[in-house]
């Protein structure tokens, strides 16, 4: 089962993985990270087809994809 | 890459033109033969975050500290990375010279229509009326005149060998942007000649945009200007 890893201190919050992930299995968390902004978050459940759209896109290297 | 957090605001387009450039060193195997320049404007400290051996030019002089580079150890591959208001503006003269040279050497233009370091200028890319710090009411050909296409004016030079434009506002886009910039390198281990890619990049901050809105604007809006496609490619 494919899913991702997400760094959320290097994280931004620029949310362009929310943007173009196929699936919608990625928001905003509630939280704040080091730097004081809302990293995104992965939800972990069934469907996550590993296309890796968001590590493409991601302009801070946060995301890693385990296939 | 070096494992350090990019001081890019969030959405900026060059962590992603950074990371490309690293992954085609990694698949072409050029790290210990490559020497980057880095340019003046937001990438100005790139040297920070590129794994190899980097140097700083003046303001818009990375071309010419590119051709003495190659000329001097032309067993390098040297790749000069500019931005908008580098390569525009005050470095006009530098880029057309060195492409009409037909230099051998890669030159990366990261294009998001605004001066980003300074504070969200008009840049000679910036688009009719497009709303920035010094043209509050956008972007009037009357008075600032027209946006500069770099790609179409550096194609009609003889010295040019491959010239294209790509964006990174959507992932297929970031694919189709690392192959051309893959093949620009290619044509320099080739000895081919000068090659210049163009990327479009979102500037969330100064076009006052979200970085989500900021990617459909590059899409939507700046491609309409600037089209995406190879201007030349005698490879």
């Amino acid at each position: 089962m494919p899913k991702i890893k997400i760094d959320i201190e290097k994280c931004k919050g620029c949310g362009l993985c929310i943007l173009y992930c196929p699936k919608g299995h990625i928001k905003q968390s509630k939280s704040l990270n080091k730097k004081g902004v809302y990293p995104v978050g992965f939800i972990e459940k069934d469907g996550c087809s590993g296309c890796s759209f968001c590590a493409i896109i991601c302009p801070d290297l946060c995301i890693t994809i385990y296939k | 890459m070096k494992d350090a957090v990019t001081h890019y605001c969030a959405g900026c387009g060059h962590g992603i033109v950074h990371r490309i450039i690293c992954e085609i060193v990694d698949e072409l195997d050029i790290r210990e033969r490559l020497i980057g320049i880095a340019p003046v404007g937001c990438a100005v400290i790139a040297y920070d975050y590129w794994n190899f051996d980097v140097t700083e030019a003046a303001h818009g002089r990375v071309p010419s500290v590119a051709t003495g580079i190659k000329r001097t150890r032309p067993d390098k591959i040297v790749f000069g990375y500019q931005g908008d208001g580098d390569l525009a503006a005050i470095g006009t003269a530098e880029i057309i010279h060195a492409a009409n040279r037909g230099e051998n050497i890669t030159i990366i233009f990261v294009n998001n229509a605004v001066y980003g370091m300074t504070g969200g200028q008009m840049a000679p890319t910036t688009m009719l009326k497009q709303k920035t710090a010094t043209t509050p009411l956008g972007r009037d050909q009357k008075i600032h005149g027209f946006p500069l296409r770099v790609c179409e004016l550096l194609s009609n030079l003889s010295g040019v060998m491959y010239a294209e434009r790509v964006a990174i506002n959507n992932p297929q886009n970031v694919l189709k942007a690392k192959r051309a910039i893959k093949k620009a390198f290619e044509n320099q281990i080739k000895n081919v000649g000068f090659s210049i890619v163009e990327v479009l990049s979102p500037c969330p901050t100064y076009l006052g945009l979200s970085p989500q809105e900021a990617v459909k604007w590059v899409g939507e809006e700046m491609t309409k200007e600037y089209p995406l496609k190879i201007f030349k490619d005698i490879t």
